[in-house]
């Protein structure tokens, strides 16, 4: 047998060239990234002014000569305002955060029925971060324990008046308890709800359509602030003389219907997604309506929608601030309240505690938008073209 | 025949509670029943609250004194004021503030939406910190932040801050010289109105010559001189009739001028802030929505970047650009409602006051929900209107 003699086939593989020293290094980056063209290179300068200029002000005011603690508001206040500060002394007011911060998060909460939400609230996060790692396995036992079984258990230990706790009203409720409170109920409310009224919206039945269109159009073309004005106002008026209702229920009816609405149309659009053939397939294989859509249909479409769930529920979170308006204090509301406090009003004090609640209210807002960023990497199975 | 009468004969539907139809017909009937029960419930509910509290139904009240102040007002307005003339004067700020909160909103957030498209890293990067910090906070909550964070701790009028044209920012809001209109400056106002016309009718004429011979006009110059040079020439031939009305300082306030109060300047920034960021995103996924064969097509043609951005790129993105615009407009609009959270009189706190004062629950909500309805219904109108004319002509 005659040995091929292939000398001039490298037997070996050439080594790897590193990149031409043009496009590799910080210099060639800095060169694409902020001095591509003369253009560039100017809106670079501009926006390296606009930094120079912000940050450093704002590091100053809110950590170098932000106070951290102190008793009253002579700390946040200037000689001239009768504190301590020198003249032109500007920083952030953190020491009224500090004692405010019961406040904050449970309002006027008796202190010492405070251990009751906080129990509330590992109980929460103790069921919802299993939730939402979805290795973690028993997802259906998880989410009865925290859509059924948590808010009966919130609702003992919140309200009170069994089990030997005492009563506390809900007018006592305040701050991140009441943000968070509504929020989730209005979640757990609207979903379902939302589902409901885009399933009758995309119903064959006329009159169940027309009221489902009617209500959700309306809903969705006025404010939040008038549906809030309507149930505060008007449902007193729709019942029968004596009957009340407590003003934190109404809050709780009006976001929740007002986020439903919302939430329908973010559901009739992953319902208008999916293809005819899978309705049709669903009554071939003889399947009723709601097995057509609880095993056929709404998996598919509500996998389609989470990021405008997630959205809507972003909003709503959001929302919750405006029952200021039917003077209810949530985070917002509280924070705004202590500023008319004579013990810490200084000119600092309304920017450092507004910071402080904008900050809470972005870390879960954020949060919430980057999880269904996740999810919908994860349950990203087909639809893609 | 007998084989023909077979067929025509009816299949076996089984028990009729199985037919979709009478099914759909029971349903409906329950439902129909509910409804009216309801309603009929509610409004026994409502005549017999209403007659326990003496309120008489009806909106005659409109027509009753008012005897509350409204601290800004468009038009002509005092205590003597009806109820009717308030809440018109509410109406007429929440447009106000809408529709320059609109203007701006989209300006920044064409800005920032480019920016976050930018080759820029620095640029990019202060976009997106923009439209992250804006997106996941209350709106409520900037509004407050203008209102008592940064307008309220500005210095007294005495030691207003100076802003360039003689304008003011204190306390009480900002100031700034205003408009005088002497004799015969209704001449401008014609002037400008030709000069649009004409510009119009030279852009049209300039498109068809240009379909027909493939000329081109310079549109764009001959426009602007029009536009600005008609009028400027008759400011000039009138004897220059406009003049300027300053504010000057005196011992304890600024007199004279225009004054924009801070509670429309707060809320006009925050709904401005908020709803940038909100537009910046859709600016993004619009541009973004346009593929990259297009632009290549484009370059290929030989087409300049600038030619490409306007003539392919752009008209193509405001087609996705516009539907989602559309509901950000409308939610600004429902926004500017939270002006009754720092006294600015919009139409909610008018109607607010008017509600709390007479009593008359029922019409105040009633007016609320039908007057932001009709704005929502005009918005989205003229929208379609646009979207109609943006959308994709299809053979």
């Amino acid at each position: 047998m005659q040995e091929h003699d292939m000398s001039w086939v490298r037997t070996e593989m050439a080594l790897a060239q590193p990149a031409p020293a043009s496009v590799r290094g910080m210099g060639a980056w800095v060169r694409t990234n902020l001095i591509g063209s003369v253009g560039d290179a100017i809106l670079t300068i501009i926006g390296i002014a606009l930094v120079a200029m912000i940050l450093p002000q704002v590091i100053n005011w809110a950590f170098i000569n932000a106070q951290w603690t102190g008793p009253d508001r002579s700390v946040c206040a200037t000689v001239a305002q009768g504190g301590i500060q020198s003249d032109g002394w500007s920083g952030a007011c953190w020491a009224f955060v500090n004692a405010k911060f019961g406040q904050f998060m449970f309002g006027t909460y008796p202190i010492e029925e405070r251990w009751r939400p906080i129990l509330v609230a590992i109980l929460f996060v103790a069921l919802l971060v299993p939730m939402l790692i979805p290795r973690v396995p028993r997802k259906g036992l998880n989410a009865i324990l925290l859509f059924l079984v948590l808010p009966i258990i919130s609702f003992v230990l919140l309200v009170g008046g069994m089990f030997g706790l005492p009563h506390v009203e809900t007018s006592r409720w305040g701050g991140l308890l009441v943000t968070l409170s509504l929020s989730f109920v209005g979640i757990a409310v609207s979903l379902p709800l939302g589902v409901v009224l885009a399933l009758g919206r995309r119903s064959k039945m006329p009159i169940v359509k027309m009221l489902c269109i009617i209500f959700i159009e309306t809903v969705r073309g006025i404010p939040l602030i008038t549906v809030l004005f309507f149930v505060s106002v008007m449902l007193p008026l729709f019942l029968p003389a004596g009957v009340t209702f407590d003003k934190f229920l109404r809050a709780l009816i009006g976001v929740s219907l007002f986020a439903a609405a919302y939430m329908a149309e973010v559901i009739r659009g992953g319902l208008q997604a999916i293809p005819k053939g899978q309705y049709e397939g669903a009554d071939s294989l003889g399947l009723g309506y709601w097995q057509k859509m609880g095993l056929i249909v709404l998996p598919q479409a509500l996998k389609l929608v989470i990021p405008g769930i997630v959205n809507t529920f972003i909003g709503m979170f959001k929302d919750t601030s405006l029952v200021i308006i039917i003077s209810m204090f949530d985070l917002l509301g509280i924070v705004k309240q202590n500023f008319s406090d004579p013990n810490w009003a200084t000119p600092q004090t309304a920017r450092s505690g507004l910071i402080f609640a904008a900050f809470v209210f972005w870390l879960f807002c954020f949060g919430m938008s980057r999880y269904s960023m996740y999810t919908e990497r994860r349950l990203d199975t087909g639809h893609k073209r | 025949m007998a084989s023909q009468e077979i067929l025509r004969e009816e299949p076996s539907r089984g028990s009729f509670v199985n037919d979709p139809k009478v099914r759909s017909l029971f349903f409906q009937a329950v439902v129909v029943v509910l409804l009216v029960a309801g309603v009929w419930w509610i409004a026994q509910n409502v005549i017999a609250n209403l007659t326990r509290l003496h309120i008489a139904s009806g909106f005659g009240f409109l027509k009753g004194r008012a005897g509350f102040d409204i601290s800004e007002s468009a038009i002509a307005y005092s205590s003597d004021s009806t109820y009717g003339r308030a809440i018109l004067v509410g109406f007429i700020n929440t447009v106000i503030v809408a529709v320059v909160g609109i203007i701006t909103a989209t300006i920044i957030g064409f800005i920032v939406g480019i920016g976050r498209l930018s080759q820029n890293w620095l640029i990019r990067k202060i976009c997106t910190v923009y439209v992250e910090v804006f997106r996941n906070i209350p709106p409520l909550l900037v509004i407050f932040f203008w209102y008592s964070g940064v307008l309220a701790v500005l210095p007294p009028p005495r030691d207003s801050i100076n802003l360039p044209f003689g304008s003011f920012l204190n306390q009480r809001g900002f100031y700034f010289p205003s408009a005088v209109w002497g004799d015969g400056s209704w001449l401008i106002f014609v002037a400008l109105l030709v000069g649009i016309a004409m510009a119009w009718f030279v852009a049209r004429k300039a498109h068809q010559r240009q379909m027909a011979t493939g000329q081109q006009f310079p549109v764009f110059w001959t426009s602007a001189a029009l536009i600005v040079g008609l009028p400027l020439l008759a400011y000039a031939l009138s004897g220059f009739p406009l003049s300027f009305d300053y504010p000057k300082q005196s011992t304890f306030n600024l007199t004279g001028g225009f004054q924009v109060s801070p509670e429309f300047l707060s809320l006009y920034l925050a709904l401005s802030c908020y709803t940038a960021a909100f537009i910046a995103e859709i600016v993004r996924a619009g541009i973004r929505g346009v593929s990259k064969g297009q632009t290549e097509a484009a370059a290929a043609l030989g087409l300049r970047s600038g030619s490409i951005l306007r003539l392919v790129v752009v008209p193509q993105a405001m087609r996705i650009v516009i539907p989602p615009l559309t509901s950000q407009y409308l939610n600004l609009t429902k926004n500017s409602s939270l002006a009754i959270a720092i006294g600015y009189p919009d139409l909610t706190a008018t109607a607010g006051t008017v509600l709390n004062q007479t009593g008359q629950a029922v019409e105040g909500v009633l007016i609320m929900m039908a007057v932001y309805l009709i704005l929502s219904l005009v918005t989205s109108a003229v929208m379609n209107v646009v979207n109609a004319r943006m959308a994709l002509v299809e053979r």
